[in-house]
């Protein structure tokens, strides 16, 4: 709407702090969306070295699993992944409309259960470097 | 009052607002001049067991020391039971009678005073100071424009509402004329949130979908669609008529079940849940044709 002055971010991402769940499970679903999509795009990148021959893939894999920073980024792909699986499975019930009174908690819920699955996935990939 | 904005709904809450003061001073009977305005708040402020502050949005175009928008502190004398709304007309009564905000019921069923309190849409009347955090910060809505301090324009949240055909049709009638026309109870049941709604616009103003795309219907607007389109009275083709209105371009499948409408409805309705029901009934009814 047009405004006869300037509020700002002020009314929107501004609030942060005064979001309910609903509404940051809608910008986190968003965010990790967006990761994803990004991970694709590297993901189809490493894969098509397979394309040469068998060898290069494997020394690409290699070689990317050296990398410190490889081994994190993995780390929060996985918390990405879980998020917006676990979300996804928050909205689909909304959706449905099924248990919309809870669908709060079921946020919350999906943010623990993604926080444990994260911190238990640690030392698998970050073991052995 | 000093508004001279040709709107309706401006108009009366002039006339209100000049009924009030015309009671308030029969009750006072004091002079209304400013030393009297200041003397009745120093006396109460100073009778007060506890006070309260209040930061209130200032904007008016049409004055020279406003058009830079500000925010005026008040201090009133805190009661058991003060409403938002109530420190507002205390803060307009004693401090300052330009400051310009809607209400008429102070029961929650005119739908006049959402105001943004505290980073949140709530009615003024239905909002106690007892459970804000103090300050207690009191803006217009988000995602309106201002036309004066709180007052900001409905116009385009009125045109939502009126777009979905606000109003009972049914091309069914009972075939006696005398007969009526009953509604089952479980139906009653269905719609019965969905009535209450009193047009206040706090869900709208709450939605970020709303605030970016103008031409999307909003809360208010589908919850009004919902209202009739699942009241069985109405019949097949009419119910067919109203699915067609929501599930246009900018009608219920902008909705992004952020559930910002859902926690700020004064009258508990349950918006999003309205919202995907009604989509899930556009889906039906377009399998049918397959
Ligand atoms: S649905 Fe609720 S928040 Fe929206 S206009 Fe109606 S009463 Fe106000
Ligand atoms: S004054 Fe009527 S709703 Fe608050």
């Amino acid at each position: 709407m047009s405004q006869s002055y300037d509020r700002g971010l002020i009314e929107d991402f501004g609030r942060w702090r005064e979001f309910s769940a609903g509404m940051w499970a809608w910008v986190l679903h968003k965010f990790t969306g967006w990761v994803l999509v990004g991970y694709l795009f590297t993901h189809i990148a490493v894969l098509s070295t397979a394309t040469v021959d068998g060898g290069t893939y494997t020394a690409t894999l290699q070689g990317l699993e050296q990398v410190l920073v490889v081994r994190f980024l993995e780390v929060g792909l996985l918390a990405v992944a879980v998020f917006h699986i676990l979300n996804g499975i928050r909205l689909l019930f909304v959706d449905l409309g099924v248990g919309l009174g809870s669908q709060d908690v079921a946020f919350y819920a999906a943010l623990v259960l993604t926080a444990a699955i994260t911190v238990a996935s640690i030392p698998t990939f970050l073991g052995g470097f | 009052m000093s508004t001279q904005i040709p709107e309706q709904e401006t108009e009366t809450e002039t006339e209100t607002d000049a009924e009030q003061e015309s009671s308030q001073t029969r009750r006072v009977s004091a002079e209304r001049t400013r030393a009297g305005m200041d003397q009745r708040a120093e006396d109460e402020l100073s009778d007060a067991d506890e006070t309260v502050e209040l930061k209130v949005f200032r904007y008016d175009p049409e004055v020279e020391g406003k058009k830079e928008p500000r925010f005026d502190s008040f201090e009133v004398p805190f009661t058991k039971g003060m409403t938002v709304l109530d420190a507002l007309i205390f803060a307009r009564d004693h401090f300052d009678s330009s400051l310009t905000f809607r209400h008429s019921c102070r029961q929650a069923i005119c739908g006049s005073d959402a105001l943004f309190v505290n980073g949140s849409q709530r009615l003024g009347c239905k909002t106690q100071m007892a459970d804000l955090e103090w300050p207690v910060r009191v803006e217009p809505l988000p995602h309106a424009e201002v036309v004066k301090d709180l007052v900001v324009d409905m116009e385009h949240f009125y045109d939502q509402m009126e777009s979905v055909e606000p109003y009972f049709q049914t091309e069914e009638l009972p075939s006696g004329e005398l007969d009526e026309q009953r509604q089952d109870r479980a139906n009653r049941e269905e719609i019965k949130m969905s009535t209450r709604c009193i047009w206040c616009g706090a869900c709208m103003s709450s939605c970020n979908v709303a605030a970016g795309d103008n031409e999307y219907l909003g809360p208010a607007a589908i919850n009004k669609a919902y209202r009739f389109a699942m009241d069985d009275r109405e019949g097949e083709d009419m119910t067919e008529h109203r699915l067609n209105i929501i599930e246009q371009e900018h009608g219920v499948w902008r909705c992004q079940t952020q559930f910002s409408c859902t926690e700020v409805c004064p009258k508990d309705i349950p918006l999003t849940e309205h919202i995907q029901e009604l989509k899930r009934e556009a889906v039906k009814s377009n399998l049918k044709f397959w």
